[in-house]
């Protein structure tokens, strides 16, 4: 049993690296595209948003916009300060502040 | 973003303030490594509660190192799924997400030495991908501060399953501290400077709609690969549409 653990696990080590490494050990090769810069400039933004966005509204798995689930407001205030402050000390703080408050409330 | 440039002009002006960008990342990299600890603990005991040895569920996330993957398969080595072929093509599915990560460092990672290139993949997180990208665009790439993104991670991440091994069911769900909070939030830090023009505000509309479509939808991790191609490509189409030849 532990042995075929172990070969799932190496497997499922390898898979991931190849997808860690894929695309560096591709373009290594062919060089990057021109072409593929101007979309890839996008990507940073895009994919901290799909981390974020899921989070906050779907934070158990389904979507959820009632006054239950305390994600909303803490990460809405979170966004403010984020954009206020750029400094995450304040972002963290008032956003766990008001998820906690409203857990009592 | 001057890919002209020679190689070794670049590694030059690179490697020089290594070790304090390397701080600097350990630094960003808190908030982060500590929203990471309950799902750490909660691989843990996961593992234990699949009755998966104590040895192998700690070398899983010394080997495998991938959050979502690792609870997948986890979960099924639990409910005896026998053919190790679809934990191993689920896992590879998850983490296809990696690829594109991948493609939007390559330029930078791809002047690195290849060990260096070799270890920084292996390591290479949504985290830690994500502090790095918003530290390239605001100030610029350095291969220390990428290093200095993941290794505390990494480092984490197997400490704390081996304390969810050893807590094993003692404690309550640990995912109900609330401290899962803390990565969106240091994820909205690192997201509002780049928040800059018009198109920056439409690729994150996108993607916010698009992923909440996709994490309704869509199993796994598909819900980032499919947010981040929508938004890509209606960035890349408004832009392409303004200044061609840019």
């Amino acid at each position: 049993m532990d042995n075929k653990i172990l070969f799932i696990i190496l497997s499922m080590a390898l898979v991931t690296y190849l997808t860690r490494v894929g695309s560096l050990a591709l373009f290594r090769f062919t060089g990057i595209p021109v072409w593929l810069n101007r979309w890839l400039k996008h990507v940073p933004i895009a994919i901290l948003t799909a981390l974020i966005v899921p989070a906050l509204l779907l934070p158990k798995g389904s979507l959820d916009l009632s006054l239950q689930n305390p994600y909303l407001p803490a990460g809405i205030i979170a966004a403010a300060v984020a954009y206020k402050t750029r400094h995450i000390i304040p972002t963290l703080g008032l956003g766990m502040l008001v998820m906690l408050g409203w857990r009592l409330i | 973003m001057d890919l002209t440039k020679p190689k070794t002009n670049d590694l030059a002006v690179e490697v020089n303030p290594g070790k304090g960008d390397f701080l600097i990342a350990v630094g960003d990299s808190i908030p982060i490594t500590l929203g990471v600890i309950p799902f750490g603990i909660t691989c843990g005991i996961m593992g234990i509660t699949a009755g998966m040895s104590p040895v192998l569920i700690i070398l899983m996330s010394v080997l495998v190192f991938a959050g979502a993957s690792q609870f997948i398969g986890i979960t099924m080595i639990g409910a005896g799924v026998s053919g190790w072929g679809i934990i191993v093509f689920t896992t590879l599915l998850v983490n296809l997400r990696h690829l594109l990560m991948g493609m939007s460092l390559a330029p930078y990672m791809l002047k690195l030495p290849l060990p260096f290139q070799a270890v920084l993949a292996f390591i290479l997180t949504d985290e830690s991908y994500a502090l790095t990208a918003s530290r390239t665009q605001t100030d610029k790439y350095s291969g220390c501060y990428q290093l200095g993104a993941s290794l505390p991670l990494y480092i984490v991440w197997i400490l704390s399953t081996a304390l969810g091994v050893f807590l094993g069911s003692h404690i309550a769900d640990p995912l109900s501290w609330g401290l899962d909070f803390a990565m969106p939030a240091a994820f909205l830090v690192l997201l509002a400077p780049m928040l800059v023009n018009r198109s920056s505000l439409i690729v994150c509309l996108t993607a916010a709609v698009a992923a909440v479509l996709g994490a309704m939808y869509l199993p796994g991790k598909w819900y980032i690969i499919i947010s981040c191609l929508a938004a890509v490509l209606a960035g890349g189409l408004l832009e392409g549409g303004k200044d061609n030849g840019q």
